[in-house]
């Protein structure tokens, strides 16, 4: 017998005997389980304002708790002018991209030296990059997060691994929950999801020594998050 | 030979008389309580949340054969390797040999519980290679070679000044008491190991039957690098991390981070649901994921206890408790600490040597209210209780039936506290010694005096007046 089977083996003997079902499920107050799962837990998760003005303001707020840079633009230009001024403040020598209508769109405009990680890239050429510019797959609003995948982040490390990552969405990416985040995300990529999917909430952190709160333990120590309409 | 028993009340001794160490672990655990209730307060509803993570994982664990089979195939048609480990060697043996087979120089490490549940860096260390944790409180533990303090707050009993001499005895870094400079010290020695290192190996957070994904939380990046740049990735996963749905996500992750940190969201929820796919620019080209059993289908088989396998690792259930927070995440001597180890490592490691964690709480049930998918804590420490009774002693089991037998005759009651109160003074002479039979109790506190009249008696002369 293989492993697979004996482990299977072992698990469906030991579910011969039924466990108790949750208590609670019996309280009329809580929904039947078909309903539970139907339901996309919305109502019990933070509230969200459902028009788009509402979900930017959250956004903001959040991020503004998160520490992450958040700025909304009123076109590809005023971008570009934010991530220029970024550029010399942050005395940038090299930054990282990948192609994409936005990622163009800002990149060429800027005379810094790129990693473009469409084609493949050298690790330690990406390490030594002052930032990353990438676009996401969508901004949920209910935790100033941002999900970006393999496809839409150049990759797996892009977002990750220079020091300050710059996020360029457009407004109707904006969504109210993770779920509806996850949704869009099957519904663009049906049944091939990318090997890829991460939610990212802020400039990485810790809080490992002391409970007291560093940013940038491992990953970007800054994150700006700049919405175009 | 020390049993587990003696060690955990040597230590617990010598940790609750360590007022210091309680009042650090006090304060650190402050803020934690603040940030929790605040992001606990901004659900509509947290405890229907509970109810509807508890039926999730319910679903999940009752149903784990069919789950885990649906995961594998959603993996496996991607290019995954699935390793079925029954228990610890397994998992190791598979470990070493998948970085032998690739000619591994250095592994990198995200945290993982379940690693330390099997021992995993001792074996590929042992093996030749040269393994790094790369979570800042991993690896502060690790340079001091000891096991994490809680189960994920792996360094929360030390001070910055420990952590700068240790930074400045191993690293050979100038002594610091910034946090921040700290933390920057593991930052830079940390990517050049990420840099080198052809093996990166985490846990998972969740298994996703439904699209054949691993999640994996964390705050610092570390995780991400460590599945981004080596070529190969291994996942070591326990059997009960199943969901059955990519959408339960949206409920597990903020409730996740609500309870384990105090967040709205943890800083990086990733997942993975394949090696490097044709048309991506980077990630691993080889993806190992090992499922581990380990004992977990023995608690499986205990339909009384069998939620404890829904347990997501948040450690609330430490966070609040009495005992925990005296006695300190090492005296338990066990992977998994506090409330949620005490029920589990029972199981997991057996009975006869880990039953007296069930003693190891006041029956507060602060551990059940806490927990985030309703997990019957402290009922199931009583479970333990008694099955351990079932196989007490001989002389064990003569007391308690002797107990039992006083205690449902009131004649025999009523005398033995008449004797009890005439008894006591005596008792008195040999409070503490050797001679005493209650010594375990009285040697650090002293007996309370039995009262002049019992209960029955005050009851009977207040209706005659």
């Amino acid at each position: 017998m293989t492993n697979r089977e004996i482990i299977l083996g072992r698990i469906r003997e030991a579910l011969k005997i039924s466990a108790p079902h949750p208590a609670f499920s019996e309280k009329a107050q809580i929904p039947s389980p078909p309903n539970l799962f139907q339901s996309s837990f919305q109502k019990w998760l933070p509230p969200v304002g459902e028009t788009s003005d509402e979900q930017i303001e959250l956004f903001r707020q959040n991020s503004e708790n998160l520490k992450t840079d958040f700025r909304v633009c009123a076109d590809v230009n005023e971008a570009v002018q934010y991530v220029k001024t970024l550029a010399v403040e942050n005395h940038w020598g090299k930054i990282g991209t990948h192609h994409g209508e936005l990622t163009n769109a800002v990149a060429r405009e800027l005379n810094l030296p790129k990693v473009q990680t469409d084609s493949g890239y050298a690790i330690a050429d990406l390490e030594s990059c002052d930032a990353g510019l990438t676009e996401c797959e969508s901004l949920i609003a209910q935790t100033g997060s941002v999900l970006v995948s393999a496809h839409s982040a150049g990759g797996r490390a892009l977002s990750v691994l220079p020091p300050h990552h710059i996020v360029l969405a457009r407004k109707n990416q904006m969504t109210p929950n993770l779920s509806i985040a996850l949704q869009r995300a099957r519904e663009k990529f049906g049944d091939t999801f990318p090997s890829f999917l991460s939610f990212i909430t802020g400039p990485s952190r810790t809080g490992d020594i002391e409970r007291i709160l560093v940013l940038g333990a491992h990953g970007p120590k800054k994150l700006t998050i700049l919405i175009l309409p | 030979m020390t049993t587990p028993a003696k060690a955990f009340s040597e230590s617990a001794q010598r940790y609750t008389a360590d007022l210091p160490h309680r009042v650090w672990i006090q304060r650190a655990l402050v803020g934690y309580y603040v940030k929790r209730d605040e992001n606990k307060n901004r659900f509509q509803n947290w405890q229907s949340a509970r109810d509807a993570a508890a039926e999730i994982k319910w679903d999940a664990v009752n149903h784990l054969d069919r789950y885990l089979e649906e995961f594998v195939a959603k993996l496996e048609a991607r290019g995954t390797k699935i390793f079925w480990a029954k228990n610890a060697e397994d998992a190791r043996n598979y470990i070493v040999g998948v970085a032998r087979e690739n000619k591994v120089r250095s592994v990198i490490k995200s945290k993982s519980m379940t690693a330390e549940e099997i021992h995993l860096n001792d074996a590929l260390e042992r093996a030749g290679f040269e393994t790094v944790e790369s979570d800042l409180g991993e690896y502060i533990v690790q340079l001091r070679r000891e096991p994490p303090y809680h189960l994920v707050f792996p360094a929360m009993h030390l001070t910055r000044g420990q952590i700068s001499d240790l930074f400045h005895e191993k690293l050979n870094s100038a002594p610091t008491d910034n946090p921040e400079d700290l933390t920057m010290i593991a930052r830079r020695v940390m990517r050049q190991k990420f840099c080198a290192a052809d093996m990166g190996v985490s846990g998972a957070n969740f298994a996703i039957a439904e699209t054949g994904m691993i999640s994996i939380t964390e705050n610092e990046g570390n995780a991400r690098l460590t599945t981004s740049l080596p070529k190969i990735h291994v996942a070591l996963v326990g059997i009960e991390k199943i969901l059955p749905k990519l959408s339960d996500l949206a409920l597990f992750l903020p409730m996740l981070a609500t309870a384990g940190a105090g967040q709205s969201l943890t800083c990086y929820n990733t997942l993975y649901g394949g090696p490097r796919q044709p048309g991506e620019v980077d990630g691993s080209e080889q993806f190992h994921v090992v499922l581990l059993d380990n004992r977990r289908t023995e608690l499986l088989a205990d339909a009384e206890q069998r939620d404890a396998l829904h347990c997501i690792r948040c450690g609330a259930c430490l966070n609040v408790c009495p005992i925990f927070k005296n006695v300190g995440g090492h005296s338990y001597g066990t992977t998994y600490q506090g409330p949620i180890g005490s029920v589990i490592t029972p199981h997991l490691r057996g009975l006869h040597d880990w039953k007296h964690l069930s003693q190891a709480s006041s029956l507060c049930g602060a551990c059940t209210e806490t927990c985030p998918v309703k997990i019957n804590l402290h009922h199931h420490l009583l479970h333990n209780r008694r099955n351990a009774a079932r196989a007490e002693s001989f002389g064990g089991k003569i007391l308690y039936r002797g107990f039992a037998f006083m205690m449902r005759r009131p004649k025999l009651y009523r005398f033995a506290t008449r004797f009890a109160r005439i008894a006591q003074p005596l008792q008195n002479l040999i409070q503490g010694t050797i001679f005493d039979p209650l010594r375990a109790w009285t040697k650090t506190r002293s007996f309370p005096k039995v009262a002049e009249k019992s209960f029955h008696q005050l009851w009977r002369e207040r209706k005659k007046s």
